[in-house]
């Protein structure tokens, strides 16, 4: 299924992670899921939540560089080898990954969050 | 030591009658052969009878480093383009280099210069000098080079890059003095000091120059080498090193002032200063053929004496720079403007010019970081992306001004602005 995602821009300085999660807190915007990646200068939030436009758009009106993009969110069942035995299938159909974070680890499946040019294709191959 | 005593110590009202008729020279020369300038003249009615004392040098205009920006290539050029020996350019603001052009005049007058320099600091015939500024475009390397010969003295060629071998070059040879930026000549010390070398050196003096450098650095240089550091001044736009030097007493740097006629002014009225009061330095150059410049603000402040040294040097001398009257910074001995970093920027559409320059000096070398500011509209899911624009910016920049810089991607709207106006530049080199 396909999902909006929000990624802020965060520059590597004491509390401006706290900044961007509170802006979230006070407009009411719920994370389901995140991941963060760094570098040396900077990081890069990336964040599933349930209301991503009024999320996007309160990040922006405080200056934040928020930007909105799809992402696809493929369940698996919850078992060992069930992540290893998708990425056997998405590379078989030729399908790059750019990049990959986990979502919920409730009950009998799990979700992971993967940004990839072809939709479709593990659309496709998810219904098999 | 002194290479031309006639006109180092030579009596003051003489040396101004003879500054006084060169002056008069160049500014007909000037008149006749430079267009933009006799139209400078010609705007304020000056004309070259009217310069009848040198105190009347203050009715002429000045001339900027834009004057030769706006005549580039050769419009500064005062002789036919035959009588040429040799061109170097510097590093303009505005992706233009600036072009200066010498006459064979021109190199020997050059070469007298630095020849007085490095009798200064106590070389002479008998000695081995490494010549490690950069040869090239760059006057530093051939401008001390040609002294270097000229004193008779056995001249290396180092130039720029390799330590090792300028380090063994120095301990085989036996080389006695180097011309070089003091922070490349601290490094030299350092790299002479871990690999536990100081004993193995007979390098006993040095000039150095082509960036800002203190009291301390220069005691410290020459601690660490038992050597006597000296400072040397010049510009391209004058020549290059050697337009001013200090002497063993280290007072002041003794002006070639047969050559350049000083003049200190105030960098906002442009009205002369009096001895010892802190502006802007002016230049005249007096002899040069290939581009005269008249009244030249060089936007470096110090102030000026004109009292007898106790070396015997009867010229005037200016105090260690106190800084710069507009923004350009020197880094590894290149000129930086705010407004080059500016320019690279705008080629870039995911930045906004919003900009901070950092300045460091780690170990002795100079590091030049500029934090830029993500335009509002740059968005990103990818690091990649991150990276690929941090590339783009640090190549442009690189091309314009010449040095390798770290760039640092912020937040939009995130560096300081104080009055509406953004802080361009921290220096966090300690120089003072």
């Amino acid at each position: 299924m396909l999902s909006k995602q929000i990624s802020v821009f965060i520059e590597n300085r004491e509390g401006r992670l706290g900044e961007v999660l509170s802006v979230l807190r006070e407009n009411g915007v719920n994370i389901l899921s995140l991941s963060l990646a760094d570098t040396s200068d900077y990081g890069l939030l990336r964040i599933i939540v349930d209301k991503p436009e009024e999320g996007s758009k309160a990040l922006k009106e405080k200056g934040f560089s928020a930007k909105v993009s799809d992402v696809l969110i493929v369940e698996i069942n919850h078992e060992v080898g069930a992540l290893s035995h998708l990425m056997e299938k998405l590379a078989k159909a030729g399908v790059n990954i750019e990049y990959m974070y986990g979502l919920s680890l409730h009950g009998e499946t799990a979700s992971v969050i993967i940004k990839t040019k072809d939709y479709q294709k593990v659309q496709e191959i998810m219904k098999k | 030591m002194i290479w031309n005593k006639e006109i180092e110590c030579m009596e003051r009202s003489e040396l101004e009658a003879l500054q006084l008729k060169n002056l008069q020279d160049v500014v007909t020369r000037a008149y006749n052969n430079l267009k933009y300038y006799r139209d400078k003249m010609d705007k304020v009615g000056v004309k070259p009878s009217d310069i009848k004392t040198l105190k009347d040098i203050e009715k002429l205009p000045f001339t900027t480093k834009s004057d030769l920006r706006d005549n580039y290539p050769f419009g500064t050029f005062a002789v036919p383009q035959s009588e040429i020996v040799r061109i170097h350019a510097s590093s303009g603001t505005t992706g233009k280099p600036t072009v200066v052009g010498y006459t064979k005049f021109d190199i020997d007058m050059w070469s007298e210069c630095v020849a007085r320099c490095l009798t200064m600091a106590g070389l002479g015939k008998d000695d081995i000098i490494q010549v490690a500024y950069g040869y090239g475009l760059f006057t530093g390397g051939l401008g001390a080079h040609y002294g270097s010969e000229l004193i008779g003295a056995s001249t290396v060629p180092m130039s720029t890059g390799n330590t090792k071998k300028l380090v063994d070059l120095m301990i085989d040879f036996g080389a006695t003095g180097i011309a070089c930026t003091p922070s490349y000549l601290l490094h030299i010390a350092e790299t002479l000091e871990n690999e536990g070398l100081i004993d193995k050196i007979k390098l006993k003096a040095s000039i150095n120059g082509a960036e800002p450098w203190t009291e301390n650095m220069r005691k410290m240089i020459e601690e660490k080498l038992h050597i006597s550091a000296h400072d040397i001044y010049g510009l391209s736009e004058m020549m290059g090193p050697g337009v001013a030097c200090d002497c063993i007493y280290h007072k002041g740097l003794h002006v070639c002032e047969d050559h350049f006629l000083p003049e200190i002014v105030d960098p906002e009225t442009l009205k002369p200063l009096a001895e010892g009061e802190t502006g802007e330095l002016v230049f005249t150059t007096l002899t040069k053929e290939g581009i005269p410049l008249i009244r030249y603000r060089t936007r470096d402040l110090t102030s000026i004496s004109y009292e007898k040294c106790e070396c015997g040097r009867t010229s005037a001398r200016i105090s260690r720079f106190k800084g710069r009257s507009d923004d350009m910074l020197i880094i590894r001995g290149v000129n930086v403007f705010p407004s080059q970093i500016e320019t690279a920027l705008l080629q870039v559409k995911e930045v906004a010019p919003q900009y901070l320059i950092i300045v460091e000096r780690q170990g002795n070398l100079d590091t030049l970081e500029v934090q830029v500011e993500l335009s509002s509209g740059a968005l990103f899911d990818e690091i990649r992306e991150i990276e690929r624009i941090t590339k783009e910016v640090a190549k442009n920049i690189q091309q314009i001004i010449g040095l390798s810089v770290k760039v640092k991607l912020v937040e939009p709207n995130s560096i300081e602005r104080s009055m509406g106006k953004a802080k361009r530049v921290l220096d966090k080199r300690k120089l003072s």
